[in-house]
């Protein structure tokens, strides 16, 4: 179904959102910073990243989430469930890389083994809008990692950026719901050319240039390399590139007690910390940044693929502009390529 | 300028070379190319064939003195600043390495240009950046803006007196002249200027915007506790969740532990993904410590820290 919103009719139209809905879409913090937050006027809805800071996997595994609740009742610990969520949600301009890492972390939290209803509660409730890029930046390699600037796939609905107007597909059962709502327009011939222009321009930019085809392969025969002695050198072991990576999904869980009561909280973890694998006998498998760089790319590119037939990196770049020390994941991919460019090494891609 | 960055180059390479072929060190941390404008990486030479790959320019931001925790045994030739050879000192006080174990290749500073300060003035992402003269020339996929370097500079770096490392080894360019752009730190002249409430209110903004990674504290080299206090659950200081007050706690405490210490490099700040301000809590500690013990965080190889020391002169003046 081909429809268009026009964009003065974008306020509106989220606004109505929110009668039903809560809604959840990228807000800037301060200049330059932005994240995915529960949004109360339409207002505060900033689409002019392209990617934000934080990615919208905590829309759905929160940073920091309380489990339950317990209080002491005489000598037993009673524990209070905590409410569930209500309201359907919709998440409103996430990229396709973001969408993408959702349905990533879903295969791990969501399994014939186990299920995280957690996470499985709020991907249930929720209806995502994606946002197709127009202008992907030159940190972006989707197309690399398995995905485009443009893929739909994890969609309900999706919306691509005309100037006036954003075109409009209703891509699920969930999208198809939005079929009668008062603000879509039919779209015209031109837009649907308009759509394949600005498809073939973002995916000349993005380009095919990372080999992460047969990567799992390679890192097969890498496991005592002495690549990861160098590899990891300049890395100072912050979690910056875990936490604000969208397919990361790590968790640390522990009780915040006050005496008679406390509360059950999970909290994002991070393999680049030293906490993370030591043992309470105080033995440490991972004891150095060698490592624990290590884990952070065999666990993407290695041990994922193994798991689940897809690599745990859909490219957005996140990790290469935000690292303090400016460690760039695609130089690391293409050192283990035998394929690699002349002068790879040097900095230039 | 950049003919100086390219005089300062060729001099670290020569001396890299020189100090690798005579192993006088195993290895020579410097500055290499970024793969992104506007951008360096730290660059870890053994090789003395390799020493190419060393470079100089105003975006050299990073404090490499943090890698000296990591050394062992092996020596290295570290590329230096003014602010990082402070630190260097100061750690050299709290004896985190050995006296001959570290060569200081010291660099008299041109002061760092605030990349994200450059993307923010212009309307695209920028795909080519160059130095030339006093000026930073970006270019995007449809722009190209000139942008005046002096008004693109770091705020720790506008108020350096001490560009010229103090202790070096070895100085690779001509000293520097030390006067500061502005005499105080922009953002403490601000937070100076308003109300305890107010205060209070923009450091809970800003700290609100953390997201525990600890870059802050990665980046910067006075950090290297064996286990942060943060991160001890056996006493548990803090919660590792995201009240306010946890995050406030962490902020706070990270500063008044860089007390004396603090080479005012700004690193934190440059660390942080989400812009939290930074610096001016540290430069403002390390201005009460200038005024209270007229002590400067790596300026002598001597005196420690007033801190780390007691003296029957030392001012009491809060004890009422």
């Amino acid at each position: 179904m081909k429809l268009k919103l026009n964009k003065k009719d974008l306020k509106p139209f989220l606004q109505n959102l929110m009668e039903e809905y809560d809604l959840f879409a990228p807000v800037q913090l301060v200049e330059g910073v932005s994240v995915f937050k529960k949004i109360d006027h339409p207002d505060e809805v900033d689409l002019s990243t392209s990617n934000t800071q934080k990615p919208a996997k905590e829309i759905f595994f929160p940073q920091s989430e309380v489990m339950f609740r317990y209080e002491k009742v005489g000598k037993q610990n009673q524990i209070i469930s905590m409410e569930e969520e209500k309201r359907e949600r919709i998440l409103f301009g996430a990229r396709p890389c973001d969408i993408e890492a959702i349905s990533i972390i879903e295969k791990v939290f969501v399994g014939e083994e186990c299920t995280d209803v957690y996470f499985l509660e709020k991907r249930k409730k929720t209806t995502i809008i994606g946002l197709g890029c127009n202008h992907p930046l030159s940190t972006c390699f989707c197309s690399s990692a398995g995905g485009d600037p443009f893929l739909r796939a994890g969609s309900d609905l999706f919306f691509i950026d005309l100037g006036e107007a954003y075109f409009v597909e209703l891509l699920t059962e969930k999208g198809m719901a939005f079929y009668k709502n008062k603000f879509f327009k039919e779209a015209e011939p031109k837009d649907l050319t308009l759509v394949k222009e600005l498809e073939e321009k973002a995916f000349e930019k993005v380009g095919y240039s990372i080999p992460v085809d047969g990567i799992e392969k390679r890192l097969n025969l890498m496991v005592e390399s002495s690549f990861w002695d160098r590899v990891h050198e300049i890395c100072v072991g912050c979690r910056i590139c875990t936490y604000l990576c969208p397919t990361c999904h790590c968790f640390d869980i522990v009780d915040e007690d006050e005496h008679q009561r406390g509360q059950r909280v999970r909290n994002w973890d991070s393999c680049l910390s030293p906490l993370y694998s030591l043992e309470t006998s105080g033995h440490n498998p991972r004891p150095t940044c060698r490592e624990r760089t290590r884990q952070r790319l065999m666990h993407k590119f290695n041990y994922f693929p193994k798991n689940f037939n897809q690599v745990a990196c859909v490219g957005c770049g996140r990790c290469i502009l935000y690292c303090p020390v400016h460690f760039d994941i695609r130089q690391a991919i293409l050192w283990t390529s035998p394929k690699r460019p002349r002068g790879s090494e040097r900095g230039t891609i | 300028m950049e003919e100086r960055s390219k005089a300062i180059q060729d001099r670290i390479r020569e001396k890299a070379k020189e100090l690798l072929s005579n192993k006088t060190v195993d290895l020579i941390i410097g500055f290499g190319e970024g793969s992104l404008p506007l951008r360096t990486t730290p660059r870890f030479i053994r090789n003395p064939e390799k020493v190419g790959r060393l470079i100089w320019n105003s975006f050299c931001e990073n404090n490499l003195s943090t890698y000296l925790h990591k050394l062992g045994q092996f020596k290295v030739g570290l590329v230096v600043k003014g602010c990082d050879a402070r630190s260097v000192i100061a750690l050299s006080l709290e004896k985190r390495f050995k006296p001959d174990q570290v060569f200081l290749i010291g660099v008299p500073c041109q002061r760092m240009v605030d990349r994200r300060k450059v993307s923010k003035a212009v309307p695209g992402e920028i795909l080519r950046a160059h130095e030339q003269g006093d000026q930073i020339i970006v270019e995007g996929e449809d722009f190209k803006t000139v942008l005046k370097r002096e008004d693109f500079l770091y705020p720790s770096c506008q108020v350096c007196i001490h560009r010229t490392p103090i202790k070096a080894d070895v100085l690779v360019g001509d000293p520097v002249e030390e006067s500061p752009l502005t005499e105080t730190h922009p953002e403490i002249m601000e937070f100076e200027k308003k109300s305890p409430e107010e205060r209070w209110k923009y450091f809970e903004k800003e700290s609100s915007r953390c997201i525990r990674c600890y870059a802050c504290r990665e980046v910067c080299p006075m950090c290297y506790c064996t286990e942060c206090f943060v991160d001890s659950s056996n006493p548990k200081w803090i919660e590792k969740g995201f009240s306010p007050s946890d995050l406030e706690f962490y902020h706070i405490v990270r500063a008044y532990h860089q007390t004396g210490r603090c080479s005012g490099c700004g690193a934190c700040e440059r660390a942080c993904p989400m812009e939290i301000r930074l610096t001016y809590l540290t430069q403002k500690l390390n201005l009460d410590v200038k005024e209270l013990f007229n002590f400067e965080t790596g300026i002598d190889t001597e005196i420690l820290p007033p801190l780390s020391t007691f003296d029957i002169e030392d001012k009491q003046d809060f004890i009422k």
